[in-house]
């Protein structure tokens, strides 16, 4: 068994949090600070190829973006079950297989429903 | 106290030496990009064109910080500085060498993965904050590519765990003394490797950026040092990709001795970036239907299948 990370080996990655969100807002409130600001009438309207912009970008987008979504929800929550399964294996065997074995499998019928229902098709 | 200080210093030259590495791999690229296309590339500030990039830092720092009038702002501004500290944040867990690694974790692979996926959500705010039919666009297709290609990317990775054994990175690394995992584990590889290019979003999957038809997708109604941060976080991103798949494939900072493992190791990562921009080069990009395809149907069972061969076969070889 290896030994368990004590809150110690969480310390150095509080300071890359506090270095990586310095320099972030360092870098982004030097240029705010130092850039020029002009405003020109182009500039106050959304970039639409030149072309005049018509509306705004609130607008209904298709749902199968929506449908993926939902599928990875889905499906990585299953995957994360294999992660602990697969650092452990070695002591679960041959059951341990199995039982991996039974679980893809119910996963896999999931998975041959969503392609029988097109949901993964984009047309 | 004394560890207190060797993290910070640890830190520091971690932030100076990968923020240096990302800024001259831009002139890297277009030179590289320049001598496979036969054309010269940037070759007229400095010996080589080198000091363009001090040139490009420069202007980048002085230009307009814009914020159009019809975002939403904080979200605007948040969103890349998510990308850019998500990606400095993962480099944590990376080990150069023996003890060269900031944050020894017993989940570093975990975390590796957890922290990969917050870039999803400065894709998916930048686009949207931006109120531009092309971001939006380009937000929600980058936001389903990099999902789903999230799901077996992780997944890739469970093969080399089953044979080492554990999640810390180092003892990954110390487990390939003998052979190095791509040698059992090429599938994993190669899957790893695709997953790796869609969720950086680098050509030839740079679907929610492709210029020719979203003019920049999600990061249309970026400048100045906003845009540097969507650029700096996808730079470090290759870096990153391209030292995980060193240290979970290639046997890390292992080589023979005449060399530091140091060097080994940015060696070896040194080959990954160049196929990095190799595969930009080289390939026409794909229709988004045909990504999603292919990430669902060929890659995620593949993954599955994978993992099942490589758990039959330990138990196998264990008997």
């Amino acid at each position: 068994m290896e030994a368990q990370s004590t809150s110690l080996n969480y310390l150095p990655i509080i300071f890359q949090l506090l270095v990586a969100l310095g320099f972030v807002v360092f870098t982004m409130t030097l240029t705010h600070l130092i850039g020029p600001k002009r405003k020109t009438a182009d500039k106050l309207v959304a970039f639409e190829s030149g072309i005049k912009s018509i509306g705004n970008a609130r607008q209904p987008f298709s749902i199968k973006y929506f449908l993926v979504a939902i599928l990875f929800v889905l499906f990585d929550v299953e995957v994360i079950f294999m992660y602990p399964w697969a650092v452990n294996f070695r002591e679960f065997g041959l059951n341990g297989l199995i039982e991996m074995f039974i679980f893809m499998g119910t996963l896999l019928l999931g998975f041959i429903y969503i392609i029988k229902k097109r949901a993964l098709d984009w047309d | 106290m004394s560890t207190t200080i060797y993290y910070i210093l640890m830190i520091a030259i971690l932030l100076f030496v990968l923020t240096t590495i990302a800024a001259w791999l831009i002139w890297l690229e277009r030179r590289v990009l320049a001598l496979w296309q036969d054309r010269y590339g940037p070759n007229r500030a400095g010996p080589f064109g080198l000091f363009i990039v001090v040139a490009d830092t420069i202007k980048l720092f002085f230009k307009e910080d814009w914020i159009p009038p019809f975002a939403d702002k904080f979200i605007f501004v948040i969103a890349p500085a998510i990308v850019a500290a998500a990606v400095l944040m993962s480099f944590v867990v990376v080990p150069f060498a023996p003890g060269i690694v900031v944050a020894d974790l017993n989940i570093g692979l975990l975390f590796f993965l957890a922290m990969s996926s917050l870039g999803v959500y400065s894709i998916v705010l930048g686009g949207w904050a931006s109120n531009n039919k092309y971001s939006l666009l380009g937000a929600l297709r980058g936001a389903s590519q990099m999902i789903s290609y999230e799901v077996f990317m992780g997944l890739s990775l469970m093969g080399v765990v089953m044979l080492s054994g554990s999640f810390r990175l180092t003892d990954i690394v110390l487990a390939q003394q003998d052979y190095w995992f791509i040698v059992t584990q090429p599938v994993g590889f190669v899957i790893f490797l695709i997953a790796g290019v869609a969720e950086t979003h680098r050509l030839p999957f740079d679907i929610p950026e492709a210029e020719s038809e979203l003019v920049a997708g999600f990061h249309s109604e970026y400048s100045g040092m906003k845009f540097g941060m969507f650029f700096i976080g996808e730079y470090l991103g290759v870096i990153l990709i391209s030292s995980m798949v060193v240290t979970l494939f290639f046997g890390g900072w292992l080589g023979p001795s005449f060399l530091p493992g140091v060097v080994w190791f940015f060696l070896k990562t040194f080959v990954f970036i160049l196929f990095f921009i190799l595969l930009r080069a080289s390939l026409p990009r794909p229709r988004y239907d045909q990504l999603m395809e292919y990430g669902w149907k060929v890659l995620l069972p593949l993954a599955l299948l994978n993992l099942l061969i490589t758990g039959a076969v330990v138990l196998v070889m264990k008997e």
